[in-house]
C-alpha cells in the first residue's frame, strides 16, 4: 500500500537492527542492566505490540510502556460522572468507542447504554454536532477526551456550534496534556529511564519545543517518532546514538508530519476555548497539577459539567490495581497481582486492560503473556 | 424428490397496500396476502404452497445425499438491510447454506421467519424475498416453510429475519477439528474482510466510500468440490463475525495446537486494507459472508489449492499457514515485518482506537 508498506520494509528493518546492536553494545547495556526506554504515546504501544518489535531488538533494551493511552489514565469518578450525565433523560451522549468498556464505579458507558441510556459511538465531534442539529428537542453531550491530538478538533467544534448559534451542545471535557504528566513521571523517584520516544500526534499540535525542557533539565534524551514500524526502530536508534555519544537532545524523526513549531491554527482554537484546570486526576498516577484543561469562562456554556452539575466524587483507583507502578514501568504487566486473574480484557480492573493502547491489554492480546508467565 | 400430489391451485392473495400494518400479523386474511403476495410467489416450490403448518419432505430425500442430517439456524439483523453485493435477504440464505455445507453437508431445505417492524415498505419486502428465492436457486436449495410476525415501531429494526437449513451429508464425510495435526496446512478461499468493510463504509457514518462490495455468496458448491479433490479434509469453518482470526482460535483450542499463519500471505484488498489503516481495525477480524477456512493435510494441499482456485469462488484462494509442531494452543502470526505476535480472539466489538 502507498505510504504504508514503505515504512513497513523488513530489509530496512534488519539494517535499522544491526546498528541498534552495536549501539546497545558501545553502551555495555546487558540483558540484567538493560537500556531502558519508554515510549509515551500509546499509539507506539500498539504498534509495538502489532508488529512484534520487542521481539525483534536486542534483549538488553526494555521498553516501558507510557501513559499515553487517553482512554487509560481517565479516574473512576469521571466515568461515573459521564454516566451521570448520560442516564438523564434528555441527554444524547456521544463518545468514541473506546471509551465505551471503561469501568467505573459501579458500571460502564456500555452498562449504562444496555440499562436504556442513550448513549452513541460518534467518530468525531462534529458527528456530534450534526446530531445536535438534528436532533434540537434534545440535549447532545460530547465525551471530550485525548491529549492535544484531539483537543483541537473539539475545539473547532465548539467554535462551529458558537458560530451557528446551537444552544443544546456541550462537551463533557476530560482533554489533558501531555507535557506535565512527562514531567510527573520524571520526578517520580522511582523511575530510572535512560530516553523516551516522544509522542507523534501530539507533537503534530504542540511541536517540539515544549519537550526541552526533557533535554535541558533532566538530560535525557528524546525523539519524537512516527507510528510505522520503521519509524519506531529508526526513533529507538536514534536515542540510543544520543546516549552513546553523551547527548540529550529532542529530535524530531517524524519530521514528515510533525513541525517543530506545531500547527498555529490548532493551537489558536486551544487557546481560545480552553483553559488549564489546577490540577486533574489520572487514574493510576494521581493527581498531576495543570495536567487537565477546562472551558474558559466565555465558552463556559459549552460545558456539560456546569450545564448538568456532575456529582464529581473523587473515586479511589481499587486497591490492588497496580495500573500506576506498570504506568511508571516499575512493574512489568505481567508482575502485576491481577494481570489476567481478576483484570482481563473482557473484565478490566484497571484502565490499562481497557483499550488496545493500554500496556496490559497489549501484553495480554499480542504477546500472550498471561499470569506468572515471562512475556513471549 | 418427494411426491406431493399437486392440489388444485388455490388463488395467491395480493397486497393492494404499500405498507405493512400490524393488520398483517393478525393471523386474518391481511396476513395471509402478505404470505402469498411477498413470500410464497417468490420462493414458489410445492412445498411450501400449500400453506400448511409444516412442509412435508420424503426421508428419501435426505437418504440420497448421505447418510447423516445436519441441521442449523442462524438470525439476520444486518443494517442497513441493503449494501453492495448483497442484502439481508442474501445474507439470510447463503449464511445457513454455508453453515451446512462447512460442514461437508449437501444443504437441501430452508425455513423462513421474518420479524417485520409495522410501517415497513411492501416493496422492500418483495425486493428481500426475490433475493432470498435468487440466492436459494443459486444455492439449489428451497425454501419449503415460513413463519412472519407484525411488531410495534421499535420493537425491531425494520426487518429481522431467521433461517434454517436442513441437509445431508454424504456418507464417509467426516469433519471435525479435532481431527487437525501438526504440519496441516491452512488455507482461505480468497480475499479478507470485504463483508465487514463493505458494512462499515454502508453505514455512512464514516463518510468514507466504500469501493468494495460484500462476498456474500452460497459456498456449498466450492465445498463439494473440495471434499472431491481432498477427501482427508480435516476441518472447515467459515469466517463470519470474527472474522478469520476468530476461526483459526476456535480450530486452535479444539484440536490443542498451534497454527502459525504468514502476514504476508494474507490475502486482503487494498481499499481494505487502507479502510483498516485509518479507522484502526484489524482486517483479520473483520466479517466475511463467502468465505471458509479449510484444514488439510500437507501433502493434499495442492490439490485442494488447485480445487478452490478452479472454482468460481475460490479464485484467489491461498494458502495463509500452517499447524506447527509446537505443543502449544494458540494463533501467531508471522508478521510482514520479522516479528512475531499473537492473533487472539476478539473481545466485544472491534472498536475504533481514537487517536
Amino acid at each position: 500500500m502507498k505510504y504504508v508498506d514503505e515504512f513497513r520494509d523488513p530489509g530496512m528493518a534488519r539494517t535499522l537492527l544491526r546498528e541498534i546492536t552495536a549501539l546497545v553494545g558501545v553502551l555495555g547495556a546487558t540483558p540484567a542492566r538493560p537500556v531502558r526506554l519508554m515510549e509515551v504515546c500509546g499509539g507506539h504501544t500498539h504498534s509495538i505490540f502489532r508488529y512484534g518489535i520487542e521481539g525483534l531488538l536486542p534483549k538488553a533494551i526494555e521498553l516501558v510502556h507510557g501513559p499515553g493511552c487517553p482512554v487509560c489514565v481517565l479516574p473512576m469518578g469521571r466515568i461515573d460522572d459521564a454516566i451521570a450525565i448520560a442516564e438523564r433523560s434528555e441527554v444524547i451522549f456521544t463518545t468514541f468507542g473506546d471509551a465505551l468498556r471503561v469501568p467505573g464505579s459501579r458500571k460502564s458507558l456500555m452498562q449504562a447504554k444496555a440499562e436504556g441510556a442513550d448513549i452513541r459511538i460518534v467518530y468525531s465531534p462534529l458527528d456530534a454536532l450534526a446530531l445536535a442539529r438534528t436532533e434540537p428537542e434534545r440535549e447532545v453531550v460530547f465525551f471530550g477526551l485525548g491529549f492535544e491530538t484531539t483537543m483541537p478538533s473539539t475545539a473547532l467544534t465548539v467554535l462551529a456550534a458558537e458560530r451557528e448559534g446551537i444552544v443544546n451542545f456541550s462537551v463533557f471535557c476530560n482533554h489533558i496534556t501531555i507535557v506535565p504528566t512527562i514531567k510527573a513521571i520524571l520526578d517520580s523517584p522511582d523511575l530510572q529511564i535512560d530516553g523516551f520516544l516522544g509522542p507523534g500526534h501530539v507533537s503534530m499540535v504542540i511541536g517540539t519545543g515544549p519537550y526541552e525542557f526533557v533535554a535541558r533539565h533532566y538530560r535525557k534524551p528524546m525523539v519524537v517518532a512516527g507510528f510505522e514500524p520503521l519509524d519506531i526502530l529508526q526513533s529507538i536508534w536514534g536515542v540510543l546514538r544520543q546516549l552513546a555519544e553523551g547527548r540529550s537532545e529532542i529530535e524530531n524523526q517524524y519530521a514528515r508530519v510533525v513541525a517543530e513549531g506545531g500547527n498555529a491554527a490548532a493551537l489558536h482554537a486551544v487557546a481560545q476555548v480552553y483553559e488549564l484546570r489546577e490540577f486533574f486526576e489520572w487514574r493510576g498516577l494521581g493527581s498531576i497539577d495543570h495536567s487537565g484543561i477546562r472551558f474558559r469562562e466565555a465558552y463556559a456554556r459549552f460545558d456539560a459539567e456546569r450545564r448538568f452539575a456532575v456529582p464529581s466524587v473523587r473515586i479511589a483507583d481499587p486497591k490492588s490495581c497496580q495500573c500506576g507502578e506498570v504506568l511508571k514501568g516499575v512493574l512489568k504487566p505481567w508482575q502485576c497481582k491481577l494481570f489476567g486473574t481478576a483484570c482481563t480484557p473482557e473484565t478490566p480492573v484497571g484502565a490499562l486492560m481497557v483499550s488496545s493502547e493500554g500496556a496490559c491489554a497489549a501484553y495480554y492480546r499480542y504477546a500472550g503473556a498471561r499470569p506468572k508467565a515471562d512475556a513471549a | 424428490m418427494n411426491d406431493i400430489s399437486p392440489i388444485a391451485r388455490r388463488r395467491r392473495g395480493v397486497l393492494s397496500v404499500d405498507t405493512v400494518t400490524l393488520a398483517h400479523g393478525g393471523g386474518g386474511k391481511a396476513m395471509k396476502d402478505l404470505i402469498d403476495d411477498v413470500f410464497v410467489s417468490a420462493f414458489d416450490n410445492p412445498f411450501l404452497e400449500p400453506l400448511d403448518d409444516q412442509a412435508r419432505i420424503g426421508l428419501s430425500d435426505f437418504s440420497v445425499h448421505g447418510n447423516r442430517l445436519a441441521f442449523t439456524t442462524d438470525s439476520y439483523v444486518v443494517d442497513p438491510l441493503f449494501f453492495p453485493g448483497g442484502d439481508i435477504g442474501r445474507l439470510a440464505v447463503c449464511g445457513t447454506v454455508n453453515d451446512l455445507a462447512v460442514g461437508g453437508a449437501t444443504p437441501l431445505y430452508l425455513s423462513c421467519a421474518a420479524i417485520i417492524e409495522e410501517g415497513c415498505a411492501v416493496e422492500l419486502l418483495r425486493r428481500v424475498a426475490r433475493s432470498m428465492a435468487a440466492a436459494a436457486r443459486e444455492a439449489g436449495v428451497r425454501i419449503v416453510t415460513g413463519d412472519t410476525k407484525v411488531v410495534q415501531r421499535r420493537a425491531c429494526d425494520k426487518l429481522f429475519l431467521t433461517t434454517s437449513g436442513v441437509g445431508a451429508i454424504p456418507r464417509g464425510v467426516d469433519l471435525d477439528a479435532s481431527l487437525v495435526r501438526p504440519g496441516d496446512a491452512v488455507l482461505v478461499n480468497g480475499v479478507l474482510g470485504d463483508h465487514g468493510a463493505t458494512i462499515l463504509a454502508a453505514r455512512g457514518d464514516l463518510a468514507l466510500d466504500g469501493p468494495v462490495a460484500s462476498d456474500c455468496a452460497p459456498l456449498n458448491g466450492l465445498t463439494a468440490a473440495l471434499l472431491r479433490a481432498c477427501p482427508a479434509l480435516r476441518f472447515m469453518r467459515d469466517a463470519t463475525r470474527g472474522g478469520v482470526s476468530t476461526v483459526l482460535n476456535e480450530i486452535a483450542q479444539a484440536a490443542a495446537v498451534e497454527i502459525v499463519i504468514d502476514e504476508s500471505a494474507l490475502p486482503i484488498r487494498e481499499e481494505v486494507k487502507g479502510m483498516c489503516e485509518i479507522l484502526g481495525l484489524d482486517p483479520l477480524y473483520l466479517a466475511n459472508e463467502g468465505k471458509l477456512v479449510a484444514i488439510v493435510p500437507a501433502e493434499d494441499a495442492d490439490a485442494a489449492l488447485a480445487a478452490m482456485r478452479a472454482h468460481p469462488l475460490g479464485g484467489e484462494a491461498c494458502i495463509i499457514g500452517r499447524v506447527s509442531e509446537r505443543a502449544e494452543t494458540r494463533v501467531l502470526m508471522r508478521t510482514l515485518f520479522g516479528g512475531t505476535r499473537i492473533v487472539d480472539m476478539l473481545v466485544g466489538d472491534q472498536l475504533p482506537r481514537i487517536c
